[in-house]
């Protein structure tokens, strides 16, 4: 049986009526030992900040497990106590989102290899039309980040628009540019 | 493990000129491919707080009721091989009956309703059925081309059981005669797909003297069909 799959729609303008949840920042709980912030700006082709979108990000716990049933490994309670996985923040006026979670561990690939820490990242707004996907790496984990079988596909100039780096320890910036000559790697998922 | 199907022609194209808004927003590079692992066929279930039967009615949360065509809206979340989608949250969002929103950008002026502000969710059960009670949404002006109007419509959030089965869309009402001119709704390249927005009128669902019903099955992306098992 295949039935006719429903299509997407963009958020449009008013998705504050509906969807932004009062802790959706907090993939862990506020206080979290270990605890680190992923922010950035959501930019347009001609640089300018969207207003009215909404970030969404989904990951594995520290040890890389998903308490999941589709986890091949088993579902299992993260270790770190309240974690959830999903992220979900609205950008404010300035086009800033804010996540607050903890690092991902690696795990297997789907052909093989291990994954590096990532964060998978959904983008909905006014103007898009279907929602845009792309992933968060960490920029010191140069180890991982060369055996990881995903950035391997991602031609090599335009790997660090998907790296976030901290200038302050566990403070890291992920800007997402929808367009332009830095525009940020999207995948077809 | 077994990817999700990737459909073509189901969901609009992002470069789509007739949507003005798409000019500066719709990335112009060809997307990476990217295999489904664990992060791609696991994803959230849960809301993040309790959801209770009165988040489900957006008719009866202020001292008066809602102003408005009072409508019962529900159906199922199945994947595309027809397995139900149970425990899933559903979110919605939606104009008032006079086509105005309770949000500070909407400068549509029509009437606000201080017993409605537009926002309902729900957990859908064992066998993937979700319900909402609201009221019928008014069309409203957008500023996209010359007398350019919304066909009257409920924004829908779900999320399934998956990263890839996430889908935000909207849903629409039956016969409605602004479908024509609307670039959003138009941007769905297939006719099947588009028919697949469209609510239908449901005599079983609606209450006797009391409201209408409409039926619509929201259908996730399914297991795909060609990666067969070994041996
Ligand atoms: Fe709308």
């Amino acid at each position: 049986m295949s039935l006719p799959i429903t299509p997407s729609q963009t958020i449009g303008p008013y998705l504050a009526i509906g969807l932004p949840w009062p802790d959706g920042s907090f993939v862990v709980p506020q206080g979290t030992a270990g605890a680190i912030t992923i922010t950035g700006q959501v930019l347009d082709g001609q640089g300018k900040i969207l207003p009215d979108a909404m970030v969404e990000t989904w990951q594995a716990d520290e040890d890389g497990r998903f308490d999941h049933a589709e986890d091949p490994r088993g579902a299992r309670k993260p270790q770190t106590e309240g974690f959830r996985g999903f992220g979900r923040c609205p950008t404010d006026e300035n086009g800033w989102y804010r996540i607050v979670t903890v690092k991902p561990g690696t795990f297997p690939g789907p052909d093989g290899g291990t994954e590096a820490p990532h964060l998978d990242v959904s983008v909905f707004s006014r103007g898009l039309l279907d929602r845009v996907v792309t992933r968060i790496y960490f920029a010191e984990e140069t180890g991982a980040n060369a055996a990881d079988p995903v950035l391997a596909q991602v031609p090599a100039d335009r790997r660090d628009t998907l790296l976030a780096s901290a200038a302050t320890p566990g403070e890291y910036r992920f800007d997402i540019r929808l367009q332009g000559d830095r525009e940020t790697v999207f995948f077809d998922v | 493990m077994t990817p999700y199907e990737r459909p073509v022609g189901v969901h609009p194209p992002l470069d789509y000129p007739a949507y003005r808004s798409t000019e500066f927003r719709a990335p112009k590079k060809a997307p990476v491919l990217l295999p489904h692992g664990l992060t791609e066929i696991t994803g959230p279930v849960y809301g993040s707080s309790p959801v209770t039967a009165a988040d489900a009615d957006l008719t009866t949360r202020y001292p008066q009721e809602a102003m408005g065509q009072r409508i019962i809206v529900a159906g199922r979340v199945l994947d595309s091989d027809g397995r139900a989608v149970p425990d899933t949250l559903v979110e919605i969002w939606q104009a008032n009956a006079a086509g105005r929103y309770r949000h500070k950008a909407d400068d549509h002026p029509a009437p606000l309703d201080q017993n409605f502000d537009g926002a309902g969710r729900c957990m859908t059960d064992s066998e993937g059925r979700y319900r909402f009670i609201t009221i019928k949404p008014g069309a409203y002006p957008w500023g996209n081309h010359y007398n350019a109007w919304r066909p009257a419509h409920i924004h829908f959030s779900l999320f399934g059981r998956a990263f890839t089965q996430r889908l935000i869309t909207q849903m629409y009402f039956p016969d409605d005669p602004l479908f024509s001119q609307d670039p959003i709704f138009n941007s769905v390249p297939e006719e099947e797909a588009r028919q697949a927005m469209i609510a239908e009128f449901d005599l079983g669902l609606t209450v006797p003297a009391w409201g209408l019903g409409f039926t619509w099955d929201i259908v996730l992306r399914g297991r795909s069909a060609t990666v067969f098992e070994g041996g």
